[in-house]
């Protein structure tokens, strides 16, 4: 490994995964075809709109929303999410009174099946240390200002039960559908840096 | 252990901007690191909490040096590098060679992977142990002390809250990392007022965090 110690010196990290990635392959231990497909899914198959489809059904359905809320694991795998780093979600509901948002000071634990992999905020040195030390602040930088009544909480995934936020609807969304809804319900809002808008 | 990782409430790291339209993957080498950290784990014969403590294990510029998929490609190096299914330095050696440089890449080692007992996939466990604590128990964060893997965060160190949840029963990952074993507990979702952890001027917040039942101790 190149000396950590110094700025100067170190190899590129490009040149180091293809480093190790030819060590690995020609040991027959990986092939690059199945890191291929690996990639693949998490660029195309998992991501925030798994997410999605799972408010838009909770604000639409109240019975799936009570399950959703006392279940999550159970009702998420209804829809068909589960995998790596959702072994147990719980979903957390915002109101008028309570703002969820979700942390993991410690690496950057995040609910995989149903948001796909965390975007480099949720990954920043800032937004790790500080979200929960002064929460309103943070969130506010980032373009989210929350009324001084609300109660903020800030969930910080340190084992191995991973959080998603079910945001409030919005007003005006009342002839949408389950469709229209899913399409309104971003990342940001799930993990409870931002609240859903109509439009 | 106390290091970089530990990162909640620390100053001094500016702020937080996002890119609405930041790719899954901003650079080709980002996936690649990615998808051969998560398999460094079964490749290397070790666990997930293995890899955590990997990540705390590099020095802190290599941690931060590449960002996220930076230091899981390092992670991944140092686990395969442990277990002995690459040498020492042959990524090095490698990636010299891969940018027109001619240098002595390094003989394999013997393979040192390490032996224990696996209780089953993934981290949750089904235990019977009678819980210690219910929900709406005071409880104290241990002033636990530790140069190995945990995952209690310092921040919470000594300090008090209420007890709002048990969750599944889960591995230790204190003593999984280190392959001594599963040790499964409860887990509880512990509250804590912003002001016992930061101090009376404090921004008004509630922090809920996970905790495992040996972190903790009634009050």
């Amino acid at each position: 490994m190149a000396d950590s110690t110094t700025t100067t010196d170190r190899l590129p990290p490009a040149v180091r995964a293809e480093a190790l990635e030819s060590l690995l392959t020609e040991r027959g231990l990986v092939k690059s075809e199945v890191l291929d497909g690996f990639i693949n899914r998490f660029v195309n198959d998992v991501g925030p709109m798994n997410g999605a489809k799972v408010v838009a059904k909770a604000w639409t359905d109240d019975d799936y929303r009570a399950q959703l809320l006392a279940d999550g694991t159970g009702a998420i795998k209804e829809l068909g999410f589960a995998g790596p780093q959702g072994e147990h979600i719980v979903v957390v509901e915002n109101s008028d009174d309570v703002h969820n948002v979700v942390v993991c000071t410690l690496c950057s634990c995040y609910p995989w099946p149903v948001l796909g992999l965390p975007p480099e905020w949720y990954k920043d040195p800032a937004y790790r240390s500080r979200m929960v030390r002064e929460p309103r602040r943070l969130l506010s930088e980032m373009g989210l200002d929350l009324d001084d009544g609300v109660e903020v909480r800030v969930w910080d995934s340190s084992a191995e039960n991973r959080y998603l936020v079910l945001p409030q609807r919005p007003e005006g969304t009342e002839g949408l559908s389950e469709e229209e809804l899913a399409s309104l319900v971003t990342r940001d809002a799930m993990v409870g840096v931002a609240k859903v808008s109509a439009a | 252990m106390d290091g970089i990782h530990d990162m909640g409430g620390m100053h001094g790291w500016g702020s937080v901007s996002i890119d609405s339209d930041e790719p899954v993957f901003r650079e080709g080498w980002h996936g690649r690191a990615f998808a051969m950290g998560a398999m460094s784990m079964g490749l290397s014969g070790t666990n997930l909490d293995a890899f955590r403590h990997g990540l705390e294990r590099l020095h802190p510029y290599e941690y931060l040096a590449d960002g996220y998929y930076g230091r899981w490609l390092s992670c991944a190096e140092t686990l395969l590098v442990d277990s002995g299914v690459i040498p020492p330095g042959a990524v090095e050696a490698r990636a010299r060679n891969l940018m027109g440089e001619s240098v002595d890449e390094p003989a394999d080692v013997a393979e040192n992977k390490p032996s224990y007992e696996r209780g089953g996939a993934g981290s949750l466990r089904d235990i019977d142990d009678e819980p210690a604590f219910s929900p709406g128990d005071r409880v104290r964060a241990k002033d636990l002390r530790t140069s190995g893997h945990t995952r209690m965060p310092g921040y919470i160190r000594g300090r008090s809250g209420t007890v709002c949840a048990r969750r599944p029963a889960a591995l230790l990952p204190d003593t999984n990392a280190h392959f001594q074993g599963e040790n499964p507990q409860h887990v509880y979702t512990v509250e804590f007022d912003s002001a016992e952890l930061w101090g009376p001027g404090a921004e008004a917040a509630a922090l809920r965090i996970d905790l495992f039942e040996s972190y903790l101790e009634a009050t």
